[in-house]
């Protein structure tokens, strides 16, 4: 039964509890959220980039078939492949050559399109410093019981993301945004997936507790694409989300694949970059997380045990006859005293480093000083040293 | 000379001044809980001899106990108790008022009543009395205000707790966060309007039922609600049919999955961000009735209902009982509101967090009455929401101070730094207030910083220069300066080694 494999986790916690609680209650600590999120961002604009935008729209689509509904997708898409003119399918994108999935589907809801992708939004929607007036649908509203996706895809580098071919977003931006999430409790756990060349720079720089990050490629490497399609005349998907789409189309919302079996998409033989991961910041062991705790959206339920009877009315007896007064006083609570028995996250220190200017910044300092003194002549120099 | 002072002013960044000091003392504050409580003792139980020795006025701890002053004070009979106090009476123990087994009753309206053990018969002193009814008392103040599991579990914010006690996960995972307002909408689910029109009150349900409730609960929380109907709205699972009851079952296994599909047609405000509620009155169609919903141990549930965490309930109606298989479709069919209200408020009750722990043995429980709360479950839920509260407001404005620290390039505007101190401020009140013992104020002060506190922290302002590299910084000021200072520097030097040169010169001469 279901509820025996999450009780071996527990064993050490078995205690005298009535049967029917622990039931109930084993569902729950199998990973302890309540609801699913997910925020999957395009980065790239023009026709060319097709294929990111099929990425996007392929783990949009496994999200919602695995039962997040749109309420609770962020989908912020940086250009419209499916009504671009150049496109010989209208609204359609399609994911595989002979266009035989075709991943717009019928229902898609766009929560942030063209060039209202920017980094600001993007980080607006993660730190949730919106303005007053933004509708639910382009808010994150998460909670500290939530799962969070968050899947982004586009042209990278080492340390940076490009956003729509004109601003970038730093590996350091994206740990201090996180930080600021987890200090406001907006996850319980975070699965960051990147699809950019030296996609492993993006989460090297990562602190807070409960994340857990996997890239297509490592630093140095490119993430390359899949296959073009003759008849679009572009690429249609990259190689990474290509398998992962696959693996994904085999999991069911009552499937109890977990985290491991995704580490293992898309080996070099297939990728032709190596893709990597980060585990370290996640409390739970990766085994034991599904792929449904961050992909899907299996809610927990309890059976409503007890109902209110509306009809009765109470009468009690009381009888007084002579009273003193007591007050009793609870002891100070102090936060600190919990910390014996508490187990705080561990937190990395972040990252802090000078490195002096490098090459650049040296080979100028030496252009101008010798700019320098050709103008003015070498016997100054005299008059110095 | 003139040029660095005015450089700096220049690309300096706004920050209005923020009680840096303040705000450090409330991450190391402590909270202090009182509670009144008012023991009253019936005849029979003290002798008169005794009655003069009882001290009056106790003030109590964990860890040892302070006698005061016998102060006499005049007997007064009270009704209502104010917000946070209790009365408890202490019966003897031959008294009829409770069943044999059972020793406390604990009544609607913040009262209890406590028998006196059997050993507490004659010839034991004042000092015994008290020592043996004061765990017991404490034991009543556990249940009717607030334990220690209760408070560690409000402050899980600053702290999340490693699991040690389940069904107190259990609890804190299923009810709300605290949050200023919510919204409860009401769904009436009819997949087959071919074979039933239904008709349900809704108004005048929530008017009768739930409103009282929702009034009750008012210092805690603004609450909005909606009702809807949807049509050919399907679960999306099939159930099973059960040849030995003759009717189609659901169990628990496929109840995980009835939730989604369904979402997805709910309808939200897109106006607020408050966290929803949803009820579903789903009734099954003609060629699945009647529904039943069976437990983990194939057992049918009585309430016939199921609810999911910190999302909302479904109840399942079956209405195949109302009509005979031969009558003319559609069928007219009036619900029953005061069921669907009674499995909908217990459903409420548990999703707002009014726990519904097991009582300990040999206590008693009164019935919660017409608005669906007794006063003691309010002040119990009260208690953990000014605690929860004020930790949530403490996390957020130490973790915006130091983010704001950290991040010299951060412009924090004046409404920020008013923002700020106003939390500052309602956050100290409400604890005061938690240690006098007021737990309205209390409640009050700290939503009142909770709600500055977001504000300042989600104040959309706080973006920008979020992170400006230090290579950056050097790649944009080399070119401009370094030519600059080059000659300046040169000339300082000149003018350095020329002043050197001349006093040597000078030296020289003297010599």
């Amino acid at each position: 039964m279901k509820i025996l494999t999450f009780f071996s986790l527990f064993s050490t916690f078995l205690s005298a509890n009535s049967i029917n609680v622990e039931e109930n209650a084993g569902q729950f600590f199998s990973s302890g959220h309540t609801n699913n999120w997910a925020v999957l961002v395009c980065t790239s604009r023009f026709w060319f980039n097709y294929r990111h935008v099929a990425n996007t729209l392929s783990v949009y689509r496994s999200v919602k078939r695995l039962g997040i509904p749109d309420s609770h997708i962020v989908l912020m898409l940086a250009d419209d492949m499916a009504c671009n003119h150049r496109n010989p399918k209208p609204a359609t994108v399609f994911s595989h050559k002979n266009m035989e999935l075709n991943v717009y589907g019928d229902d898609v809801e766009v929560d942030y399109r063209g060039y209202e992708v920017t980094v600001e939004n993007f980080l607006r929607v993660l730190t949730g410093r919106l303005p007053p007036s933004t509708p639910r649908s382009k808010r994150l509203l998460s909670d500290d019981r939530s799962n969070i996706l968050i899947y982004l895809t586009g042209h990278g580098g080492n340390g940076f993301l490009k956003f729509q071919d004109s601003e970038e977003i730093s590996n350091v931006e994206l740990a201090d945004a996180f930080e600021q999430m987890w200090q406001k409790r907006r996850y319980n756990e975070l699965l960051f997936i990147i699809d950019t060349c030296q996609g492993a720079s993006m989460y090297e720089r990562f602190y807070s507790p409960n994340l857990m990050a996997l890239a297509s490629s490592q630093v140095g490497e490119d993430s390359l694409s899949h296959q073009p399609d003759l008849a679009i005349g572009v690429h249609l998907m990259d190689r990474y989300t290509f398998y992962l789409l696959e693996f994904l189309e085999d999991i069911h919302p009552a499937s109890k694949a977990n985290m491991k079996d995704l580490f293992k998409v898309c080996p070099k033989s297939q990728c032709v970059s190596t893709p990597g991961h980060r585990t370290d910041l996640f409390l739970r062991d990766p085994g034991s997380a599904l792929i449904t705790d961050f992909f899907g959206s299996v809610r927990k339920v309890e059976i409503t045990m007890e109902t209110i009877n509306l009809t009765d009315l109470i009468k009690e007896a009381e009888q007084k006859n002579i009273h003193t007064t007591a007050n009793l006083q609870f002891p100070p609570l102090h936060l600190s005293s919990f910390l014996p028995y508490l187990t705080p996250y561990p937190q990395k220190p972040k990252q802090k480093d000078w490195h002096p200017p490098d090459g650049f910044i040296l080979g100028l300092w030496t252009l101008i000083l010798l700019v320098f003194f050709k103008t003015y002549g070498i016997k100054h120099l005299k008059h110095i040293f | 000379m003139v040029g660095v002072p005015l450089w700096w002013r220049t690309t300096e960044t706004y920050r209005a001044w923020l009680p840096v000091s303040q705000i450090n003392e409330l991450a190391n504050m402590q909270l202090q809980l009182s509670a009144d409580v008012e023991v009253v003792f019936a005849r029979g139980t003290v002798t008169p001899e005794q009655q003069k020795k009882v001290p009056l006025t106790q003030t109590q701890d964990e860890e040892h106990t302070v006698d005061g002053d016998l102060i006499f004070k005049a007997w007064d009979h009270r009704f209502e108790s104010p917000c946070g106090s209790l009365v408890v009476y202490v019966i003897p123990e031959s008294s009829s008022l409770l069943p044999e087994d059972m020793d406390v009753y604990i009544g609607q309206r913040r009262t209890a009543l406590l028998r006196i053990g059997a050993q507490m018969r004659v010839g034991r002193t004042v000092e015994q009395l008290l020592a043996h009814l004061e765990p017991r008392i404490k034991q009543v103040l556990q249940v009717m205000s607030f334990s220690h599991t209760d408070i560690t579990a409000a402050l899980s914010d600053r702290v999340r707790l490693s699991p040690g006690n389940k069904e107190s996960i259990a609890d804190s995972m299923r009810a709300f966060k605290s949050s200023p307002g919510y919204e409860i909408t009401f769904s009436l689910l009819n997949p087959d309007p071919k074979s039933h029109r239904l008709h349900w009150d809704i108004e005048g349900a929530v008017q009768t039922y739930i409103q009282p409730l929702l009034t009750k609960l008012a210092p805690v929380a603004n609450f909005s609600l909606d009702s809807q109907t949807l049509y050919y709205a399907m679960l999306g699972v099939n159930p099973r049919f059960d040849s030995s009851s003759s009717a189609y079952t659901l169990n628990s296994d496929s109840l995980a999955h009835v939730i989604n599909p369904v979402e997805a047609r709910l309808g939200s405000n897109a106006a607020s961000s408050n966290p929803v509620l949803n009820f579903l009155l789903y009734v099954p169609d003609a060629h699945h009735s009647p529904l039943y919903i069976h437990d983990n141990k194939k057992q049918e549930v009585p309430s016939n209902a199921f609810h999911s965490p910190r999302w909302g309930g479904i109840m399942v109606y079956n209405v195949n009982g109302f009509y005979r298989p031969e009558a003319v479709l559609p069928v007219d069919i009036n619900i029953n509101m005061a069921k669907v209200m009674g499995v909908f408020l217990a459903q409420l009750r548990l999703l707002l967090g009014v726990q519904s722990s097991t009582a300990p043995p040999g206590f008693l429980m009164a019935p919660c009455g017409s608005t669906g709360l007794a006063d003691w479950e309010l002040d119990r839920l009260m208690w953990s929401r000014s605690v929860e509260n004020v930790a949530t407001a403490t996390t957020t404005i130490t973790s915006l101070a130091q983010l704001l620290d950290q991040i010299g390039n951060i412009v924090i505007n004046d409404n920020i730094a008013e923002q700020v101190s106003s939390a500052v401020t309602s956050l100290q009140l409400a604890v005061a207030e938690l240690e006098a013992g007021n737990l309205g104020f209390a409640l009050q002060y700290s939503k009142e910083a909770i709600m500055a506190s977001e504000r300042a922290f989600f104040d959309p302002s706080l973006l920008h220069l979020l992170y400006f590299p230090d290579d950056q910084k050097f790649a944009i000021y080399i070119p401009l300066f370094l030519p600059m200072c080059v000659p300046i520097l040169l000339s300082l030097l000149k003018i350095v080694s020329e002043a050197r040169q001349k006093r040597r010169e000078k030296q020289a001469k003297k010599d």
